[in-house]
C-alpha cells in the first residue's frame, strides 16, 4: 500500500463534495431580496463555499495531511467530511449527509476505475482543483491557500514513477472495493449499468505512451524488423491528441474530475437490492472496530475547544437539503438498509453539567498535550487541526 | 499481497508476499513452514515497503522480490522448516514487480531465472549455490509488471499495455506487441505448447502463441484468441493446465474466478 495516497483522497473526495453542494445551493437559493430569514441566498452560497474551501486548504491542515501516512478508516474519512461540510452557517442532515457521501465516494471511485494512466489521477486532483479556484475566484486569500496546494502536489507527485502511481491507484481501489451504490446521473448516461458496477468503455483513444492494440513486429537478431502482423479485437480505440498538462496552469485534456453536475439535474442514489456485495460491506459496518474507540476517544477531546455555531435562524434555520423535499429527506433517512448505514457517532456538547462532567472525564484520562509524533492513531492530529481553525 | 504455489522437486510450498514480508506454508496449508520478516520502519515512510513476485527456481530455491530492488533467495530443504536465506540479489534499483523461472529448455548461455522492476529493467540470472548475473536489460520508461521465461524467449508485459519478446541469452528485443490498451496485470505460460496468456486492465484477455523458427531462429508470436470480460478490469489471468487449453481470470470488484 502506497503512504502517499492520503492528500489524493482527500482532495478528489473534498472537490466532489464542492460540485454537489455548489449545484444544491444553487438549486434551492433565492433571490436576496425575496428571500426570508431561513432561505438561502447567493450571498449565503458563495459565504459557504468560502468558509469550506478555507477550511479544507488550511495551511497547518495540509502539512497534516501530506504526511506519509496510511489511510483512514472508511468511519474517520467520514467525520473528517461531516465536520468539513458543517464549516460554515450550513447544517446537514443525516439522510443529507449520507446521500452527499454516497455521490462523493461513487463519484471518485469511478474516476480512478477510468483512468487511462496510473497517473493520470493527478490531472483528475488538479480537474478539482482548477474548479475550486473558480469557486473563490474573488477571494485571493483563499486562492492563495489553493494555489500553495497545488504547488505542494505538484512538488510531492510530478516526479513519481507509474509503478508508484500504480500502487496509489490500487490503495485507491482497495478503499472502493465492493462499493457498488446506484447514482442517477450515471445510470441516465449510461456509465453505471443497473447492477452498480461501471461500464468499462472498449473505445476511444489510448492513454498517452500507449499504442492502439493490433500490431505485431517481430525483429531478427540483429534487431532488423523483418516482418508485421496485424490482429483484431472486439475493441476500437485510436491514438490519443495530446498530452494533458501536469503545471499550475494548463488544459487538463482528461474530463474527470470536472464538474458533471448542472443547476438543473437532480441527482439522485438509490439504496434499494444494490447487490451480494452489500454482505461483505456489512460486515465491514458492523464489525467491532477496535479503533473506533481510539477515534471516539479523540473525538470527545476535541469537543473541549469547539465552537459550534448556531444558526441566527434557529434550528432549522439554514439546512441544506441533497433531497428534492422534506418528506423525501425523511423517507430516506427512515429507509437506508441497515447494512449501509455509516454509523457516525454524533457526539453534541451540550450545556448539561452532567455531560460536561463526563467530558471532562475523559478529557482528564486523556494526555491533552501537542500531537505526539510518533502517535499512529488515525486522523488524531488532523482532526484536532481541523477543530481548532 | 500475493499468493503462489512454489513446486519444487522435492515439495510444493504456498508462498504469500506482503508488505510484512514473506510467508511460506506447507502445500495443504497445514503448517507454516518460514516466514521472513522485512525491516519495517516505525512510522510510514515515503516508500512502501513490500514483498512483491514469486518464482521456485533452479530445483531448490524459492526467489522473492522486495521493494527495495533486492531479491531475496531462499534455500528450500526437501522436507522441514529449515528453510535459509541463501542470497541477497541486489541488482534492481527500483521495486521488483515479477520474477520467473525458465519453464521449458534453457539453450547454452542463456539463463534460468529473469526478474523485473518498476523501470522496465530486466535481469537474467543462472542460479546455483550462487547465482550469477548474466544480462540486463535497460527499461525504455514504462513498468514491466510481469514476465515469463520460456526456451530462452524472455516475455514481458509492461504498463503501457505492450509485450515485447527478448532473447535471454543475447537481451535482444526480438518482437514487440501492441497487445492492450492499458496497464497489463498478468502473463502467463503453458510449457508444453508455448502459449502466452496475457490479462490487462482494458478487460480483454490474449492468448497468443510462441514459437522459434528453425531457419531463421526468429521469435515468433501470432494471435490466438481475445476474450473481453464485459466492465472488468481483469487482475489475473493463469491457464489451468500446461497445454494451455483452458484459463481462469479475476478481475477487480469481481467476487468470481471465470473459467474459459
Amino acid at each position: 500500500m502506497s503512504a502517499r495516497t492520503l492528500p489524493l483522497l482527500f482532495l478528489n473526495l473534498g472537490g466532489e463534495m464542492l460540485y454537489i453542494l455548489d449545484q444544491r445551493l444553487r438549486a434551492q437559493s433565492i433571490p436576496g431580496e425575496k428571500a426570508r430569514k431561513d432561505e438561502w441566498t447567493d450571498v449565503d452560497r458563495k459565504r459557504v463555499m468560502n468558509d469550506i474551501i478555507s477550511t479544507m486548504f488550511n495551511k497547518k491542515f495540509m502539512e497534516e495531511l501530506f504526511k506519509p501516512q496510511d489511510l483512514y478508516s472508511k468511519k474517520a474519512l467520514r467525520t473528517v467530511y461531516d465536520r468539513l461540510a458543517h464549516a460554515s452557517i450550513m447544517r446537514l442532515n443525516q439522510a443529507s449527509m449520507d446521500k452527499l457521501y454516497d455521490l462523493m465516494t461513487m463519484a471518485f471511485k469511478y474516476q480512478v476505475l477510468l483512468c487511462p494512466r496510473p497517473r493520470d489521477i493527478l490531472l483528475v486532483t488538479f480537474n478539482h482543483l482548477d474548479a475550486i479556484k473558480d469557486f473563490i475566484s474573488d477571494s485571493p486569500a483563499i486562492l492563495n491557500q489553493v494555489d500553495e496546494t497545488f504547488r505542494r502536489l505538484i512538488e510531492t507527485y510530478n516526479c513519481l514513477s507509474d509503478g508508484e502511481f500504480q500502487l496509489i491507484r490500487q490503495t485507491l481501489l482497495i478503499f472502493f472495493q465492493d462499493m457498488h451504490i446506484r447514482v442517477s446521473i450515471f445510470l441516465k448516461d449510461k456509465v453505471q449499468n443497473s447492477n452498480g458496477r461501471f461500464v468499462l468503455p472498449i473505445s476511444g483513444p489510448v492513454p498517452w505512451g500507449t499504442e492502439v492494440p493490433g500490431l505485431i513486429r517481430i525483429f531478427n537478431h540483429k534487431g532488423v524488423e523483418v516482418k508485421r502482423a496485424e490482429f483484431t479485437t472486439a475493441g476500437n480505440y485510436v491514438t490519443p491528441q495530446r498530452e494533458g498538462s501536469f503545471e499550475l496552469y494548463g488544459d487538463r485534456v482528461l474530463k474527470l474530475g470536472t464538474n458533471m453536475y448542472s443547476v438543473t439535474r437532480p441527482v439522485e442514489t438509490h439504496m434499494s437490492g444494490s447487490s451480494k456485495n452489500l454482505a461483505s460491506q456489512a460486515k465491514e459496518n458492523i464489525a467491532p472496530n477496535p479503533l473506533a474507540k481510539e477515534e471516539l476517544n479523540f473525538l470527545a477531546r476535541l469537543l473541549g475547544g469547539l465552537d459550534i455555531q448556531k444558526p441566527p435562524g434557529g434550528e432549522t434555520g439554514f439546512r441544506l437539503n441533497l433531497f428534492t423535499t422534506d418528506e423525501e429527506e425523511e423517507h430516506a433517512a427512515q429507509t437506508r438498509p441497515e447494512e449501509l448505514s455509516y454509523k457516525v457517532i454524533n457526539i453534541e456538547a451540550t450545556q448539561e453539567p452532567g455531560r460536561r462532567a463526563e467530558l471532562s472525564r475523559i478529557l482528564g484520562e486523556l494526555d491533552v498535550a501537542e500531537p505526539r509524533p510518533g502517535s499512529a492513531e488515525k486522523g488524531e492530529d488532523l482532526l484536532a487541526l481541523m477543530d481548532g481553525l | 499481497s500475493q499468493a503462489a504455489w512454489c513446486e519444487l522437486p522435492a515439495r510444493v510450498l504456498l508462498v504469500l508476499t506482503s508488505q510484512r514480508g514473506v510467508q511460506m506454508y506447507e502445500a495443504d496449508g497445514s503448517t507454516m513452514v518460514f516466514w521472513h520478516a522485512l525491516d519495517v520502519p516505525e512510522l510510514p515512510a515515503a516508500h512502501s515497503v513490500f514483498a512483491r513476485g514469486i518464482a521456485a527456481a533452479g530445483g531448490r530455491f524459492v526467489c522473492v522480490g522486495t521493494s527495495f530492488g533486492a531479491v531475496l533467495v531462499f534455500d528450500i530443504p526437501p522436507k522441514g522448516t529449515n528453510v535459509t536465506l541463501s542470497e541477497v540479489l541486489e541488482q534492481h534499483r527500483d521495486p521488483v514487480t515479477d520474477i520467473a523461472a525458465e519453464q521449458g529448455q534453457a539453450p547454452d548461455g542463456a539463463g534460468d531465472l529473469v526478474t523485473a522492476d518498476d523501470s522496465g529493467t530486466l535481469c537474467l540470472w543462472s542460479t546455483g549455490e550462487e547465482f550469477t548475473l548474466l544480462g540486463k536489460i535497460p527499461g525504455s520508461g514504462s513498468t514491466c509488471s510481469s514476465v515469463a521465461l520460456w526456451n530462452g524467449i524472455v516475455a514481458a508485459g509492461y504498463g503501457n499495455g505492450q509485450i515485447r519478446l527478448w532473447e535471454a541469452g543475447s537481451g535482444r528485443i526480438r518482437a514487440q506487441v501492441s497487445a492492450h490498451a492499458r496497464w497489463i496485470y498478468a502473463l502467463d505460460l503453458a510449457p508444453l505448447t508455448g502459449k502466452l496468456l496475457s490479462g490487462a486492465e482494458d478487460s480483454f484477455v490474449h492468448v497468443w502463441k510462441l514459437s522459434r523458427n528453425p531457419d531463421t531462429d526468429d521469435i515468433e508470436v501470432q494471435h490466438c484468441h481475445a476474450e473481453c470480460v464485459t466492465d472488468t478490469q481483469v487482475c489475473g489471468a493463469r491457464f489451468c493446465d500446461p497445454a494451455g487449453d483452458t484459463f481462469a481470470v479475476t478481475g477487480y470488484d469481481l467476487s468470481e474466478i471465470l473459467c474459459y
